[in-house]
Protein backbone atom coordinates (compact mmCIF):
# COMPACT_ATOMS: atom_id res chain seq x y z
CA UNK A 1 0.00 0.00 0.00
CA UNK A 2 1.34 3.33 -0.83
CA UNK A 3 -1.39 5.54 0.93
CA UNK A 4 -2.00 6.60 4.29
CA UNK A 5 -3.48 5.54 7.70
CA UNK A 6 -6.14 6.87 10.17
CA UNK A 7 -5.40 5.99 13.80
CA UNK A 8 -8.37 6.23 16.34
CA UNK A 9 -8.40 6.75 20.01
CA UNK A 10 -11.00 6.25 22.86
CA UNK A 11 -11.60 4.73 26.18
CA UNK A 12 -14.74 5.11 28.32
CA UNK A 13 -17.46 5.60 25.97
CA UNK A 14 -15.92 4.06 23.32
CA UNK A 15 -17.92 1.64 22.09
CA UNK A 16 -20.94 3.14 20.83
CA UNK A 17 -18.89 6.41 19.48
CA UNK A 18 -16.88 3.75 17.34
CA UNK A 19 -20.09 2.18 15.97
CA UNK A 20 -21.22 5.35 14.45
CA UNK A 21 -18.01 6.59 13.41
CA UNK A 22 -17.26 3.13 11.64
CA UNK A 23 -20.48 2.88 10.42
CA UNK A 24 -20.85 6.37 8.90
CA UNK A 25 -17.47 5.88 6.66
CA UNK A 26 -18.67 3.11 4.52
CA UNK A 27 -17.76 0.59 3.04
CA UNK A 28 -15.44 1.83 0.73
CA UNK A 29 -13.41 4.29 2.65
CA UNK A 30 -9.96 3.56 1.23
CA UNK A 31 -7.30 4.06 4.08
CA UNK A 32 -6.55 1.19 7.05
CA UNK A 33 -8.10 2.30 10.45
CA UNK A 34 -6.20 1.54 12.96
CA UNK A 35 -7.78 1.76 16.23
CA UNK A 36 -7.09 1.47 19.95
CA UNK A 37 -9.49 1.78 22.60
CA UNK A 38 -8.99 0.63 26.20
CA UNK A 39 -10.08 -2.70 27.32
CA UNK A 40 -9.16 -5.83 29.46
CA UNK A 41 -7.48 -8.40 28.09
CA UNK A 42 -9.97 -10.85 26.42
CA UNK A 43 -12.63 -8.11 25.80
CA UNK A 44 -11.44 -7.23 22.15
CA UNK A 45 -13.46 -10.48 20.89
CA UNK A 46 -16.84 -8.80 22.16
CA UNK A 47 -15.56 -5.06 21.12
CA UNK A 48 -14.70 -6.99 17.42
CA UNK A 49 -18.00 -8.70 16.83
CA UNK A 50 -20.24 -5.20 17.29
CA UNK A 51 -18.30 -3.34 15.45
CA UNK A 52 -18.61 -6.17 12.55
CA UNK A 53 -21.96 -6.24 12.92
CA UNK A 54 -22.43 -2.18 12.57
CA UNK A 55 -19.92 -1.20 10.39
CA UNK A 56 -19.72 -1.43 6.76
CA UNK A 57 -15.62 -2.45 6.40
CA UNK A 58 -14.52 -5.43 7.81
CA UNK A 59 -12.93 -5.33 11.47
CA UNK A 60 -9.96 -7.61 12.57
CA UNK A 61 -8.28 -7.67 16.07
CA UNK A 62 -5.04 -7.02 15.12
CA UNK A 63 -2.34 -9.65 14.78
CA UNK A 64 1.69 -9.12 15.33
CA UNK A 65 3.34 -8.58 11.82
CA UNK A 66 -0.07 -8.55 10.35
CA UNK A 67 -0.63 -6.61 6.78
CA UNK A 68 -2.87 -3.71 6.88
CA UNK A 69 -4.98 -2.51 3.70
CA UNK A 70 -7.76 -0.02 2.96
CA UNK A 71 -11.48 -1.28 3.75
CA UNK A 72 -10.14 -2.82 6.69
CA UNK A 73 -10.38 -1.88 10.48
CA UNK A 74 -7.45 -3.18 12.86
CA UNK A 75 -8.35 -3.42 17.09
CA UNK A 76 -5.77 -3.32 19.24
CA UNK A 77 -6.06 -6.42 21.86
CA UNK A 78 -6.07 -6.06 25.50
CA UNK A 79 -3.14 -6.42 26.93
CA UNK A 80 -0.59 -5.57 24.06
CA UNK A 81 0.11 -2.30 22.58
CA UNK A 82 -0.56 -1.77 18.67
CA UNK A 83 1.62 -0.24 17.06
CA UNK A 84 3.09 0.68 13.39
CA UNK A 85 6.06 -0.90 12.47
CA UNK A 86 5.93 0.09 8.65
CA UNK A 87 3.63 1.36 5.97
CA UNK A 88 2.15 -1.98 5.50
CA UNK A 89 2.75 -3.52 8.80
CA UNK A 90 1.53 -3.58 12.37
CA UNK A 91 3.31 -4.86 15.00
CA UNK A 92 2.34 -5.88 19.15
CA UNK A 93 3.97 -5.38 22.53
CA UNK A 94 3.84 -5.53 25.85
CA UNK A 95 5.75 -3.03 27.14
CA UNK A 96 4.71 -0.99 30.11
CA UNK A 97 1.44 0.13 30.67
CA UNK A 98 1.28 4.26 29.29
CA UNK A 99 -1.21 6.41 30.95
CA UNK A 100 -2.33 2.92 33.14
CA UNK A 101 -3.24 1.53 29.88
CA UNK A 102 -1.84 -1.47 27.54
CA UNK A 103 -2.91 -0.82 24.78
CA UNK A 104 -2.60 2.74 25.10
CA UNK A 105 -3.69 5.73 22.36
CA UNK A 106 -0.41 7.30 22.69
CA UNK A 107 2.30 4.09 21.47
CA UNK A 108 -0.55 3.75 18.83
CA UNK A 109 -0.06 7.62 17.31
CA UNK A 110 3.75 8.08 18.21
CA UNK A 111 4.88 4.81 15.94
CA UNK A 112 1.88 6.11 13.05
CA UNK A 113 3.63 9.83 13.45
CA UNK A 114 7.14 8.49 12.64
CA UNK A 115 6.19 5.72 9.76
CA UNK A 116 3.43 7.98 8.20
CA UNK A 117 4.38 11.72 8.80
CA UNK A 118 2.32 13.94 6.61
CA UNK A 119 -0.06 10.77 5.18
CA UNK A 120 -2.07 10.48 8.45
CA UNK A 121 -4.89 11.59 10.43
CA UNK A 122 -5.06 10.92 14.08
CA UNK A 123 -8.31 11.19 15.79
CA UNK A 124 -9.12 10.96 19.52
CA UNK A 125 -12.82 9.97 20.79
CA UNK A 126 -14.52 10.03 24.47
CA UNK A 127 -12.79 8.93 27.13
CA UNK A 128 -12.07 9.29 31.04
CA UNK A 129 -8.26 9.31 30.71
CA UNK A 130 -5.40 11.68 29.41
CA UNK A 131 -4.09 9.10 27.26
CA UNK A 132 -4.07 10.10 23.07
CA UNK A 133 -2.91 13.63 23.98
CA UNK A 134 0.65 13.26 23.71
CA UNK A 135 0.12 11.23 20.90
CA UNK A 136 -2.22 14.20 19.05
CA UNK A 137 1.23 16.00 19.64
CA UNK A 138 3.12 13.66 18.07
CA UNK A 139 0.84 13.62 15.15
CA UNK A 140 0.82 16.66 14.60
CA UNK A 141 4.83 17.73 15.01
CA UNK A 142 5.12 14.80 12.06
CA UNK A 143 3.02 16.74 9.58
CA UNK A 144 -0.45 14.56 10.29
CA UNK A 145 -3.92 15.93 10.68
CA UNK A 146 -5.56 15.96 14.38
CA UNK A 147 -9.33 15.75 14.70
CA UNK A 148 -10.65 15.45 18.53
CA UNK A 149 -14.61 14.71 19.27
CA UNK A 150 -16.41 17.70 21.24
CA UNK A 151 -16.39 17.34 24.19
CA UNK A 152 -19.63 19.02 24.66
CA UNK A 153 -20.81 15.70 23.00
CA UNK A 154 -18.46 13.20 23.52
CA UNK A 155 -19.98 10.58 26.45
CA UNK A 156 -17.12 11.56 28.79
CA UNK A 157 -14.82 14.47 28.00
CA UNK A 158 -11.35 14.34 29.53
CA UNK A 159 -9.52 12.49 26.83
CA UNK A 160 -10.81 15.41 24.02
CA UNK A 161 -10.16 17.90 26.26
CA UNK A 162 -6.72 17.23 27.50
CA UNK A 163 -5.73 16.78 23.80
CA UNK A 164 -7.09 19.91 23.34
CA UNK A 165 -5.46 21.50 26.20
CA UNK A 166 -2.01 20.45 23.96
CA UNK A 167 -2.66 23.20 21.05
CA UNK A 168 -2.51 20.50 18.56
CA UNK A 169 -5.57 19.56 17.52
CA UNK A 170 -6.72 21.31 13.77
CA UNK A 171 -10.61 19.89 14.36
CA UNK A 172 -12.56 19.62 17.42
CA UNK A 173 -16.15 18.02 15.89
CA UNK A 174 -19.29 15.97 16.06
CA UNK A 175 -19.05 12.29 15.93
CA UNK A 176 -21.32 12.50 12.26
CA UNK A 177 -19.28 15.32 11.35
CA UNK A 178 -15.47 13.28 11.76
CA UNK A 179 -16.90 10.84 9.87
CA UNK A 180 -17.79 13.80 6.72
CA UNK A 181 -14.47 15.23 7.23
CA UNK A 182 -12.58 11.77 7.35
CA UNK A 183 -14.27 11.26 4.18
CA UNK A 184 -13.28 14.25 2.23
CA UNK A 185 -9.75 13.90 3.48
CA UNK A 186 -9.67 10.17 2.71
CA UNK A 187 -8.96 11.60 -1.28
CA UNK A 188 -5.18 12.25 -0.05
CA UNK A 189 -4.89 8.70 1.92
CA UNK A 190 -6.23 6.27 -0.44
CA UNK A 191 -3.60 4.02 -2.34
CA UNK A 192 -1.98 6.01 -5.14
CA UNK B 1 11.57 18.03 5.24
CA UNK B 2 9.91 14.79 6.96
CA UNK B 3 11.42 12.49 4.18
CA UNK B 4 15.14 13.65 5.10
CA UNK B 5 14.41 13.32 8.73
CA UNK B 6 13.33 10.13 8.64
CA UNK B 7 16.60 8.56 6.77
CA UNK B 8 18.72 10.60 9.25
CA UNK B 9 17.04 8.35 11.89
CA UNK B 10 16.85 5.21 9.94
CA UNK B 11 20.96 5.77 9.11
CA UNK B 12 21.46 7.34 12.99
CA UNK B 13 19.66 4.08 13.97
CA UNK B 14 22.29 1.85 12.08
CA UNK B 15 24.79 3.17 13.35
CA UNK B 16 24.27 3.04 16.55
CA UNK B 17 23.19 -0.92 16.57
CA UNK B 18 26.24 -1.31 14.87
CA UNK B 19 28.05 0.34 17.65
CA UNK B 20 26.56 -1.88 20.26
CA UNK B 21 27.31 -4.97 18.16
CA UNK B 22 30.96 -4.14 17.94
CA UNK B 23 31.46 -3.23 21.01
CA UNK B 24 29.39 -5.63 23.56
CA UNK B 25 28.02 -8.48 21.39
CA UNK B 26 24.58 -7.75 21.49
CA UNK B 27 22.58 -7.86 17.85
CA UNK B 28 19.64 -5.79 18.20
CA UNK B 29 19.37 -4.94 14.42
CA UNK B 30 16.37 -6.86 13.90
CA UNK B 31 14.46 -6.20 16.59
CA UNK B 32 10.69 -4.81 15.58
CA UNK B 33 11.71 -1.23 14.73
CA UNK B 34 8.61 0.38 16.73
CA UNK B 35 9.34 -0.87 20.02
CA UNK B 36 12.87 -0.41 19.81
CA UNK B 37 12.41 3.30 18.64
CA UNK B 38 10.32 3.57 21.58
CA UNK B 39 13.20 2.67 23.79
CA UNK B 40 15.63 4.26 21.90
CA UNK B 41 13.45 7.50 22.09
CA UNK B 42 13.33 6.87 25.88
CA UNK B 43 17.38 6.92 26.23
CA UNK B 44 17.42 10.05 24.33
CA UNK B 45 15.33 11.81 26.75
CA UNK B 46 16.83 10.68 30.11
CA UNK B 47 20.14 11.53 28.79
CA UNK B 48 18.84 14.59 27.43
CA UNK B 49 20.28 14.04 23.91
CA UNK B 50 18.50 15.20 20.89
CA UNK B 51 19.97 12.73 18.47
CA UNK B 52 19.93 9.30 17.76
CA UNK B 53 23.31 9.27 17.32
CA UNK B 54 24.34 11.16 20.54
CA UNK B 55 23.60 7.66 22.04
CA UNK B 56 26.99 6.34 20.31
CA UNK B 57 29.30 7.76 22.77
CA UNK B 58 27.38 7.26 25.77
CA UNK B 59 26.54 3.86 25.33
CA UNK B 60 30.23 2.96 24.11
CA UNK B 61 32.30 5.11 27.40
CA UNK B 62 29.63 4.77 29.88
CA UNK B 63 28.46 1.04 30.60
CA UNK B 64 25.99 1.38 33.17
CA UNK B 65 24.02 3.42 31.10
CA UNK B 66 24.31 0.95 28.18
CA UNK B 67 23.11 -1.59 31.04
CA UNK B 68 20.08 0.53 31.38
CA UNK B 69 19.47 0.27 27.76
CA UNK B 70 19.78 -3.57 27.73
CA UNK B 71 17.38 -3.64 30.36
CA UNK B 72 15.54 -2.00 29.01
CA UNK B 73 15.61 -4.11 25.40
CA UNK B 74 14.37 -6.93 27.60
CA UNK B 75 10.60 -6.71 28.58
CA UNK B 76 10.37 -8.73 31.95
CA UNK B 77 5.91 -7.89 31.66
CA UNK B 78 4.49 -11.48 32.61
CA UNK B 79 1.57 -13.60 34.69
CA UNK B 80 0.97 -16.97 36.10
CA UNK B 81 -1.24 -18.77 33.32
CA UNK B 82 -1.39 -15.97 31.18
CA UNK B 83 -4.25 -15.94 28.80
CA UNK B 84 -5.85 -19.01 30.63
CA UNK B 85 -7.78 -20.74 27.81
CA UNK B 86 -4.31 -21.46 26.35
CA UNK B 87 -3.30 -23.48 29.71
CA UNK B 88 -6.94 -25.23 29.45
CA UNK B 89 -6.32 -25.99 25.84
CA UNK B 90 -2.89 -27.96 26.91
CA UNK B 91 -4.35 -29.45 29.58
CA UNK B 92 -7.44 -30.79 26.91
CA UNK B 93 -5.02 -31.55 24.21
CA UNK B 94 -1.87 -31.84 24.83
CA UNK B 95 -1.66 -33.33 28.17
CA UNK B 96 -2.77 -36.87 26.90
CA UNK B 97 -0.44 -36.72 24.10
CA UNK B 98 2.25 -36.32 27.06
CA UNK B 99 0.83 -38.65 29.17
CA UNK B 100 2.31 -41.75 26.55
CA UNK B 101 5.96 -39.83 26.86
CA UNK B 102 8.04 -41.74 29.44
CA UNK B 103 9.90 -38.63 30.15
CA UNK B 104 8.95 -35.57 29.18
CA UNK B 105 11.20 -32.03 28.16
CA UNK B 106 9.63 -28.67 27.87
CA UNK B 107 11.80 -25.51 27.19
CA UNK B 108 10.27 -22.22 27.81
CA UNK B 109 11.79 -19.37 25.94
CA UNK B 110 12.06 -15.94 26.57
CA UNK B 111 10.41 -16.82 30.40
CA UNK B 112 11.13 -13.61 32.02
CA UNK B 113 10.68 -14.19 35.56
CA UNK B 114 9.52 -17.51 35.39
CA UNK B 115 5.79 -17.37 35.76
CA UNK B 116 5.32 -19.33 33.03
CA UNK B 117 7.64 -22.20 34.37
CA UNK B 118 6.09 -22.58 37.20
CA UNK B 119 2.26 -22.52 36.32
CA UNK B 120 3.40 -25.34 33.41
CA UNK B 121 5.24 -27.30 36.65
CA UNK B 122 2.10 -27.18 38.60
CA UNK B 123 -0.42 -28.06 35.32
CA UNK B 124 2.18 -31.03 35.04
CA UNK B 125 1.91 -31.76 38.70
CA UNK B 126 -1.59 -31.68 38.31
CA UNK B 127 -1.42 -34.18 35.59
CA UNK B 128 0.35 -36.53 37.77
CA UNK B 129 3.64 -35.66 35.34
CA UNK B 130 5.80 -33.70 37.26
CA UNK B 131 8.09 -36.53 38.32
CA UNK B 132 9.21 -37.50 34.77
CA UNK B 133 9.79 -33.71 33.60
CA UNK B 134 12.33 -31.58 33.10
CA UNK B 135 11.35 -28.01 32.44
CA UNK B 136 14.32 -25.53 30.80
CA UNK B 137 13.08 -21.91 30.90
CA UNK B 138 15.77 -19.72 29.79
CA UNK B 139 16.04 -16.03 28.72
CA UNK B 140 19.03 -13.55 27.73
CA UNK B 141 18.30 -11.47 30.79
CA UNK B 142 20.55 -12.62 33.98
CA UNK B 143 18.35 -10.01 36.23
CA UNK B 144 14.84 -11.81 35.28
CA UNK B 145 16.66 -15.37 35.36
CA UNK B 146 17.77 -14.70 39.49
CA UNK B 147 14.38 -13.51 39.87
CA UNK B 148 12.89 -16.70 38.62
CA UNK B 149 15.17 -18.84 40.96
CA UNK B 150 13.61 -17.64 43.75
CA UNK B 151 9.51 -18.26 42.87
CA UNK B 152 8.93 -15.12 44.82
CA UNK B 153 6.28 -13.04 43.32
CA UNK B 154 4.38 -9.90 44.92
CA UNK B 155 1.05 -10.65 47.20
CA UNK B 156 -0.86 -8.37 45.38
CA UNK B 157 -0.32 -9.76 41.91
CA UNK B 158 -1.66 -13.16 43.76
CA UNK B 159 -5.37 -12.40 43.22
CA UNK B 160 -5.35 -12.51 39.58
CA UNK B 161 -2.69 -15.28 39.66
CA UNK B 162 -5.87 -17.18 41.36
CA UNK B 163 -8.44 -16.14 38.90
CA UNK B 164 -6.23 -17.04 35.91
CA UNK B 165 -5.50 -20.17 37.28
CA UNK B 166 -9.21 -21.13 37.94
CA UNK B 167 -10.39 -20.10 34.39
CA UNK B 168 -7.12 -22.66 33.08
CA UNK B 169 -9.13 -25.36 34.81
CA UNK B 170 -6.66 -25.47 37.87
CA UNK B 171 -7.85 -28.16 40.35
CA UNK B 172 -7.33 -26.54 43.75
CA UNK B 173 -6.35 -23.46 44.63
CA UNK B 174 -3.23 -21.83 43.74
CA UNK B 175 -2.18 -20.58 47.22
CA UNK B 176 -1.46 -24.73 47.93
CA UNK B 177 1.83 -24.30 45.70
CA UNK B 178 3.53 -21.32 47.79
CA UNK B 179 4.46 -19.81 51.24
CA UNK B 180 3.01 -17.05 52.15
CA UNK B 181 5.22 -14.20 53.51
CA UNK B 182 4.33 -10.68 54.50
CA UNK B 183 4.10 -9.10 51.47
CA UNK B 184 5.17 -11.61 48.86
CA UNK B 185 4.59 -15.41 48.12
CA UNK B 186 7.36 -17.99 47.30
CA UNK B 187 6.18 -20.95 45.57
CA UNK B 188 7.17 -24.58 47.12
CA UNK B 189 10.75 -25.65 45.95
CA UNK B 190 9.21 -29.19 44.98
CA UNK B 191 8.22 -27.15 41.30
CA UNK B 192 11.61 -25.66 40.96
CA UNK B 193 13.28 -28.82 41.57
CA UNK B 194 12.06 -29.88 38.05
CA UNK B 195 13.10 -26.37 36.62
CA UNK B 196 16.80 -24.66 35.29
CA UNK B 197 16.75 -21.31 34.94
CA UNK B 198 19.34 -20.59 32.23
CA UNK B 199 20.66 -17.97 30.10
CA UNK B 200 19.80 -18.86 25.80
CA UNK B 201 19.90 -15.81 23.91
CA UNK B 202 17.22 -16.72 20.90
CA UNK B 203 19.65 -14.33 18.74
CA UNK B 204 22.89 -15.52 18.84
CA UNK B 205 22.56 -19.02 20.74
CA UNK B 206 21.79 -22.49 19.17
CA UNK B 207 19.90 -25.70 19.72
CA UNK B 208 21.20 -27.18 22.92
CA UNK B 209 18.40 -30.59 23.15
CA UNK B 210 15.20 -32.01 21.41
CA UNK B 211 11.79 -31.23 23.20
CA UNK B 212 8.73 -32.68 23.54
CA UNK B 213 7.11 -28.88 24.15
CA UNK B 214 8.32 -25.40 23.04
CA UNK B 215 6.56 -22.61 24.42
CA UNK B 216 7.84 -19.47 22.98
CA UNK B 217 5.38 -16.53 24.33
CA UNK B 218 5.39 -12.85 23.49
CA UNK B 219 8.90 -13.15 22.29
CA UNK B 220 8.42 -13.11 18.66
CA UNK B 221 6.30 -10.49 18.85
CA UNK B 222 10.12 -7.88 19.79
CA UNK B 223 11.85 -9.14 16.65
CA UNK B 224 11.07 -8.36 13.06
CA UNK B 225 9.54 -10.66 9.88
CA UNK B 226 13.86 -12.10 9.16
CA UNK B 227 14.16 -12.59 12.82
CA UNK B 228 11.04 -14.65 13.50
CA UNK B 229 11.46 -16.59 10.73
CA UNK B 230 15.28 -17.64 11.82
CA UNK B 231 14.10 -18.16 15.44
CA UNK B 232 11.12 -20.58 14.64
CA UNK B 233 13.32 -21.95 12.64
CA UNK B 234 15.67 -22.60 16.04
CA UNK B 235 12.39 -23.56 17.92
CA UNK B 236 11.52 -25.80 15.19
CA UNK B 237 14.71 -27.86 14.86
CA UNK B 238 14.52 -28.07 18.80
CA UNK B 239 11.42 -29.76 18.48
CA UNK B 240 11.35 -33.67 18.35
CA UNK B 241 9.76 -35.76 16.17
CA UNK B 242 5.86 -35.14 16.48
CA UNK B 243 6.96 -32.50 19.39
CA UNK B 244 4.75 -29.69 20.23
CA UNK B 245 5.21 -25.94 19.73
CA UNK B 246 3.14 -23.08 21.32
CA UNK B 247 3.74 -19.21 20.72
CA UNK B 248 1.64 -15.98 21.71
CA UNK B 249 -1.67 -15.66 21.47
CA UNK B 250 -1.21 -12.63 18.91
CA UNK B 251 1.80 -14.04 16.91
CA UNK B 252 1.73 -15.55 13.62
CA UNK B 253 3.67 -18.49 11.78
CA UNK B 254 1.56 -18.44 8.85
CA UNK B 255 4.29 -16.74 7.33
CA UNK B 256 7.18 -18.42 8.66
CA UNK B 257 8.74 -21.01 6.30
CA UNK B 258 8.24 -23.84 9.25
CA UNK B 259 4.16 -23.00 8.73
CA UNK B 260 4.49 -26.13 5.96
CA UNK B 261 5.89 -28.37 8.56
CA UNK B 262 3.60 -27.84 11.36
CA UNK B 263 0.02 -28.71 11.63
CA UNK B 264 -2.77 -27.17 13.57
CA UNK B 265 -3.87 -28.10 17.03
CA UNK B 266 -5.42 -25.14 18.55
CA UNK B 267 -5.56 -22.44 15.78
CA UNK B 268 -6.51 -19.90 18.71
CA UNK B 269 -4.61 -20.52 21.15
CA UNK B 270 -1.67 -21.05 18.30
CA UNK B 271 -0.55 -24.47 19.77
CA UNK B 272 1.01 -27.39 16.77
CA UNK B 273 2.31 -30.05 16.29
CA UNK B 274 5.88 -30.82 14.29
CA UNK B 275 3.97 -33.41 11.11
CA UNK B 276 6.80 -35.99 11.10
C1 LIG C 1 7.19 -10.23 27.54
S1 LIG C 1 8.27 -11.44 28.13
C2 LIG C 1 7.37 -12.93 27.86
C3 LIG C 1 7.30 -13.80 29.10
C4 LIG C 1 6.44 -15.05 29.00
N1 LIG C 1 6.88 -15.94 27.95
C5 LIG C 1 4.99 -14.68 28.85
O1 LIG C 1 4.44 -14.79 27.75
O2 LIG C 1 4.38 -14.28 29.82
C6 LIG C 1 9.52 -11.40 26.87
C7 LIG C 1 10.85 -11.99 27.29
O3 LIG C 1 11.63 -12.25 26.13
C8 LIG C 1 12.96 -12.07 26.46
N2 LIG C 1 13.80 -11.89 25.27
C9 LIG C 1 13.83 -10.84 24.41
N3 LIG C 1 14.79 -11.02 23.48
C10 LIG C 1 15.38 -12.23 23.76
C11 LIG C 1 16.43 -12.96 23.18
N4 LIG C 1 17.10 -12.49 22.12
N5 LIG C 1 16.77 -14.16 23.72
C12 LIG C 1 16.11 -14.65 24.81
N6 LIG C 1 15.11 -13.99 25.41
C13 LIG C 1 14.76 -12.78 24.90
C14 LIG C 1 12.94 -10.86 27.36
O4 LIG C 1 14.11 -10.78 28.16
C15 LIG C 1 11.67 -11.06 28.17
O5 LIG C 1 11.94 -11.65 29.40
Amino acid sequence: MNGGVVVVGASAGGLSALEILLTELGANFPAPVIVTKHLASGDEEGLCKVLSKSSPLTVNIACDKQKVTGNHVYLAPGGYHLQIEDKETLSLSIDEQVCHSRPSVDVLFQSAADVFGTQMVGILLTGANKDGAEGIKAVKEAGGATIVQNPETAEVPIMPKSAIATGCVDHVLDLSDIAICLKAMSFNLGPK
Amino acid sequence: MTESRDTDQDFELKLLLLAVQEKYGYQFGNYARASLMRRVRRHMQISGVQHISDLIPLFLHDEPAFAAFVKDMSVVVTEMFRDPEFFKSLRENIIPLLKTYPFIKVWHAGCASGQEAYSMAILLDEEGLLDRCQIYATDFNDQALRHARTGIYPEEDMALYEENYRLAGGKTELSKYCHRGYDSVKFNGRLAEHITFANHNLVTDGVFGEMNLILCRNVLIYFNQDLQDRVLQLLFDSLCSRGVLCIGKRENILFSAIDDHLEVTDRNQRIYRKTS
